[in-house]
């Protein structure tokens, strides 16, 4: 296990309006695939990027947002948000995906994956990085 | 690249994955196993049904890994392993299923 | 003379609603778009500066955006309008100029 890194990925941009969203959830399954110690991060606008109710059905492209549920299966279940972020944007984690994973240490318990943490707590896990990438 | 289905001719691309999932029907998998020389049974089925749900479900084929976990928890430990899965599919249970099923390739596959 | 502004940036990352309102002659129309509709809802950190600019601007939100994002219609400001694509048509119809902040 000593070539695990643990990877941190930052996301800071709302879905659709452009494409960074898409393109860090892509390399996070790949990364997955790479059996990487992997967390995320949701910061400023990349909150929307979990907000749940999500129907693009009227834009004509692909909502991916049912694809978040997906990370638990791909042991990514350390998944933290900024309270400050959501605060200045009138939202609080019930307005979140229920992002969830299953514990095979604990019987296969179904556990939150979602961790509001405030910008203090931030620094440190961040602190704790080897590798970040900044979408 | 197209394949003809039912009098249909549906677009895939240059590594023969379907380009419209809608276009789907079980019809595409069983023409494109004939092009690979193989012969569909209800394993075989088990497999591609169950990639389906994933992607109606998650918007995503899974990686090989997490394929293989999941088909042991829905259809028992005896075939959620990659030995059963290889003999399946021959050519990598998520490219090769994923085909049949009519869906991108899994995220990371190479 | 009064005319129509959009607007398709978030108010969180970029400042081109804060430059709309600053800047639109009294009695315009302004129509948030794609992540600009996150400056439609309410209790966020914008929401005091539209809610300032709606004394002199009538406000305007695209429903297919809010959809397409997870915004119900409840979290928006009072006052501001959800039109869909015919009613995007007609504001500009109605409008002799369309200036679109970026």
């Amino acid at each position: 296990m000593s070539d695990t890194k643990k990877f941190l990925f930052v996301n800071r941009k709302a879905p659709y309006g452009t494409i960074y969203a898409w393109e860090s959830l892509e390399v996070i399954l790949i990364s997955a695939a790479f059996e990487q110690d992997v967390s995320l991060v949701f910061v400023d606008d990349g909150v929307f990027q979990i907000a749940k109710g999500q129907d693009t059905s009227d834009l004509g492209i692909k909502n991916f947002s049912p694809t978040y549920n997906a990370l638990g299966d791909y042991d990514i279940n350390k998944i933290y948000i900024e309270k400050e972020s959501l605060e200045a944007r009138g939202l609080t984690v019930d307005d979140l995906l229920k992002l969830t994973y299953e514990d095979e240490d604990d019987d296969w318990a179904e556990k939150d994956s979602i961790h509001v943490v405030s910008s203090a707590e931030l620094v440190e896990i961040m602190d704790q990085q080897d590798v970040v990438l900044s979408f | 690249m197209s394949i003809e289905v039912n009098g249909k001719t549906l677009e895939t691309d240059e590594e023969g994955y379907l380009s419209n999932l809608n276009e789907w029907e079980p019809e595409v998998a069983n023409i494109m196993a004939k092009l690979d020389d193989a012969e569909l049974n209800e394993n075989h089925w088990e497999v591609i049904n169950f990639l389906r749900e994933y992607y109606e479900e998650y918007q995503i084929a899974p990686a090989v890994r997490v394929l293989t976990k999941a088909i042991g928890k829905k259809l028992g430990k005896d075939k959620g392993n990659s030995k059963y899965l290889y003999e399946l599919f021959p050519y990598g249970p998520g490219k090769q299923a994923c085909k049949y099923a009519g869906l991108p390739k899994p995220t990371g596959c190479v | 003379m009064p005319m129509l502004h959009t607007v398709n940036k978030s108010p969180f990352e970029r400042g081109a609603l804060e430059s709309c309102v600053r800047l639109a002659i009294k009695g315009s129309s302004v129509l948030l778009i794609e992540d600009g509709i996150y400056g439609a809802t309410k209790g966020t950190t914008a929401s005091d500066m539209v809610e300032n600019a709606m004394k002199d601007l009538d406000f305007y939100v695209l429903g297919s955006d809010l959809k397409a994002r997870g915004v119900d219609e409840g979290r928006l400001i009072d006052g501001i309008t959800v039109v869909d694509y015919s009613g995007f048509v007609k504001l500009a119809v109605d409008n002799d100029k369309v200036q679109a902040w970026l």
